[in-house]
């Protein structure tokens, strides 16, 4: 959203956005008449990662890449390494080592949606959009829902321990090397990830009905809220399954049409481009043939949904024919239903790990294949958050000389400044400037889940400012919230 | 063998022979003392300083400083431990030590050191110095960055391989391992064979393509501090 010209208009700046991770800010530009002219989601830091990878030893990216991101670091290790996979020639991993890093990713899965949607997002859903900010916050959920909370953290939990036992640590592991994996599972890990398995399948059924409930009782309001028509890309298996880990890419319109399908990913940039724009360093993806103003797209639980021919675990299969069936079979494009297919993720997720926990594979000995060398790569999956790209270039000596990352978040930086756009224009407009309506951006920003500082590559939150500015510059209303 | 050389490390009685350096006759009597730039097999350099003891109250480093009868060595105490915490915090502050992306992580001496001395984040300011990387060799790699002038793979490459690939260049903060060549490692006869490629006790010098193959949990102080090897006598 644009507006004609910015003289004479008031700014509304909402920065940075709580319980989102990293740091953002929205501006929205009022005309005389209160009412929203323009909206814009600024990305304010910037660290220049990919500058930083160049020169280092190929080897070293997956575990490099990790600092990019201290919410879902295991998407980045494994997509560094599915690329220098390719670089050794290794692309064809043994079953332990396929297995083994899916284990991994799944495990990422689970904390990562479980943290976001029982820290991130249960008190707007538990307390409403327009509550008490003092009580709409983790802490007044442990406060009222104490069970809800314990249930985030332990599957928050789980999540994790799956991470150690296949990458090493929670937080920065090495499990997935260019070629392989690491190590395998033991016998004693493996029944340790078991003791837990059963409470979480049951919480994540519990999880997908609250977000089921939720969704259907308040779908008058969440229908049109931050929602709009998009196309929705994301990975997919060659018989159309879901597929989280691995695939070609699938691209389709807001009705369901195939824009493109099976892509294979190292052509991506065949597909997809990326444009500049001078008011943000988050560049704005988007699908080449249908171009900037109507190529950009949605990634993530929402677009997965919506892309799937099916899920291939029974009770998730089961939860999108429900999801299915509440949208008249047609692609969903309500931005508030990333929370209902996020937490079919989640109940997908687990079902995985049980049916990888069973797999005697895990505990095989063959872990890494080389091939023919590469210079060129790129390494895709789906990340919690979305579609996440790595592409690379090594050169003779072993160092990366190019890296570009499209990372989740910027593949919905369009779709998150739409919702802002349509959250303005719907609740604020003519209206006076207060909390509630303010949160009111922020939980669509929120649909997204992004994770702001991955796609700016900043570290660190901020408390939240808000500031009313006039035409001519001067601060007329503040308001600043503790986070 | 001429008759022993009596000495107490910390209370300790050892029985050194006549040569013997007190970090060398310590080491048989299963006594660690902390080292980084001593490496069995190498001449002693003597310029760490973190093997640093007492002698009869006097500073000396113990990997240079040869036995003598009656001589009273302190190692293991709150005042040595303190000296060498902070020549250890120096030597982090002074390069670029990134140990969470590092690949020698878990191998390292000076992370292994650091852990074994207790240091938890260092007292002094980062220094962030400008350092290169060099690729070039097909085979092994020098990451500057890490270095931290133990002069291991100097006197491995001269004495033991016959190569003299290494030599120090520069004074001061601007002191660096420089290679035998024009500018590149791929320009001297550095084998990927050579104790000068395994003889470094950071991550400064690495054989290529290794990584991470070892996992978290195997690594050689994943479980155990460095010297326990020494006071359970395997060495
Ligand atoms: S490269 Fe390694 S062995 Fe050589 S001086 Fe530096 S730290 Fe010591
Ligand atoms: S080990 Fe003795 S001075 Fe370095």
């Amino acid at each position: 959203m644009v507006a004609s010209k910015t003289n004479g208009l008031k700014r509304v700046v909402i920065e940075p956005v709580t319980r989102v991770e990293g740091h953002g800010k929205v501006t929205i530009l009022l005309d005389d008449k209160n009412q929203v002219q323009q909206t814009r989601l600024h990305i304010v830091e910037f660290r220049g990662f990919e500058r930083f990878i160049l020169g280092r030893p190929f080897w070293e990216v997956p575990v490099l890449v990790q600092r990019l991101c201290g919410i879902c670091p295991v998407s980045h290790h494994l997509a560094a390494a599915k690329a220098m996979d390719r670089i050794v020639g290794g692309e064809k991993l043994t079953p332990t080592a396929e297995k083994m890093r899916r284990l991994m990713h799944y495990g990422q899965f689970f904390q990562s949606h479980a943290l976001h949607f029982f820290h991130l997002v249960s008190p707007d859903l538990l307390f409403g959009f327009d509550a008490d900010p003092a009580i709409r916050n983790v802490i007044g959920v442990a406060a009222k829902y104490p069970d809800l909370a314990v249930q985030g953290v332990m599957m928050r939990k789980y999540g994790q321990e799956v991470i150690q036992r296949t990458a090493g640590k929670k937080i920065h592991g090495t499990g997935a090397i260019p070629g392989g994996i690491n190590k395998n599972l033991s016998i004693a890990e493996r029944d340790e990830l078991l003791k837990d398995l059963e409470q979480m399948i049951t919480w994540s059924r519990a999880a997908v009905k609250l977000a089921k409930d939720y969704t259907l009782q308040h779908l008058e309001k969440l229908a049109p809220f931050g929602s709009f028509d998009s196309n929705h890309l994301s990975l997919i298996r060659q018989d159309g399954a879901m597929d989280l880990y691995h695939g070609g890419l699938r691209a389709i319109t807001a009705e369901g049409q195939k824009i493109f399908d099976h892509v294979d990913y190292q052509q991506y940039s065949e597909y997809i481009a990326e444009e500049v724009r001078s008011w943000s360093y988050m560049k704005f993806p988007f699908i080449r043939t249908l171009g900037p103003e109507k190529g950009w797209y949605r990634v993530g639980p929402l677009a997965r949904i919506n892309t799937a021919d099916f899920i291939d675990t029974p009770e998730a299969d089961a939860a999108l024919k429900e999801f299915r069936a509440a949208t008249g079979n047609k692609t969903c494009n309500i931005s508030m239903a990333y929370h209902w297919t996020r937490m079919i993720e989640l109940l997908h997720a687990i079902e995985k790990i049980k049916e990888l926990l069973h797999d005697k594979d895990l505990q095989g000995k063959d872990l890494v294949v080389r091939g023919q060398r590469r210079e060129e790569t790129v390494g895709l999956l789906e990340a919690p958050r979305g579609t996440l790209f790595h592409h690379y270039k090594v050169n003779k000596d072993d160092q990366v000389v190019m890296a570009n990352l499209i990372v989740s978040t910027t593949n919905n930086n369009e779709p998150m400044n739409r919702a802002v756009q349509k959250v303005a224009r719907d609740h604020l407009s003519g209206q006076k400037l207060t909390e509630g309506l303010l949160n009111h951006i922020e939980v669509a920003i929120r649909a997204y889940d992004p994770c702001l500082s991955c796609a700016t590559h900043a570290l660190g939150q901020m408390p939240l400012v808000v500031e009313l500015v006039d035409p001519e510059g001067n601060l007329i209303d503040r308001r600043a919230k503790g986070m | 063998m001429s008759a022993t050389i009596e000495f107490v490390i910390d209370g300790k009685e050892i029985q050194g022979q006549p040569g013997q350096t007190i970090l060398e006759a310590a080491q048989q009597a299963g006594v660690y003392i902390p080292r980084l730039c001593y490496m069995k097999g190498l001449v002693p350099h003597g310029s760490c300083r973190v093997c640093t003891v007492l002698v009869n109250g006097r500073p000396q480093s113990a990997c240079t400083q040869p036995v003598a009868p009656g001589m009273v060595v302190e190692n293991n105490t709150e005042k040595v431990t303190a000296l060498r915490r902070n020549i250890v915090e120096m030597l982090f502050v002074e390069g670029n030590h990134f140990c969470m992306f590092c690949e020698k992580s878990g191998n390292c001496e000076l992370q292994a050191l650091a852990y074994r001395l207790g240091i938890a984040a260092p007292k002094y300011p980062y220094l962030f110095p400008t350092r290169d990387i060099d690729m070039s060799h097909p085979d092994v790699f020098i990451d500057r960055n890490r270095c931290i002038l133990c002069g291991r793979c100097v006197r491995a490459s001269r004495d033991v391989d016959g190569k003299h690939v290494f030599d120090f260049v520069g004074r001061g903060p601007h002191k660096r391992v420089a290679v035998n060549a024009e500018v590149r490692l791929a320009d001297t006869n550095l084998d990927v064979r050579d104790k000068a490629a395994e003889a470094c006790p950071v991550g400064a010098i690495m054989k290529k393509r290794v990584g991470y193959a070892v996992p978290i949990g195997q690594r050689l102080y994943d479980h155990k501090p460095i010297g326990s090897e020494i006071e359970n006598g395997k060495k």
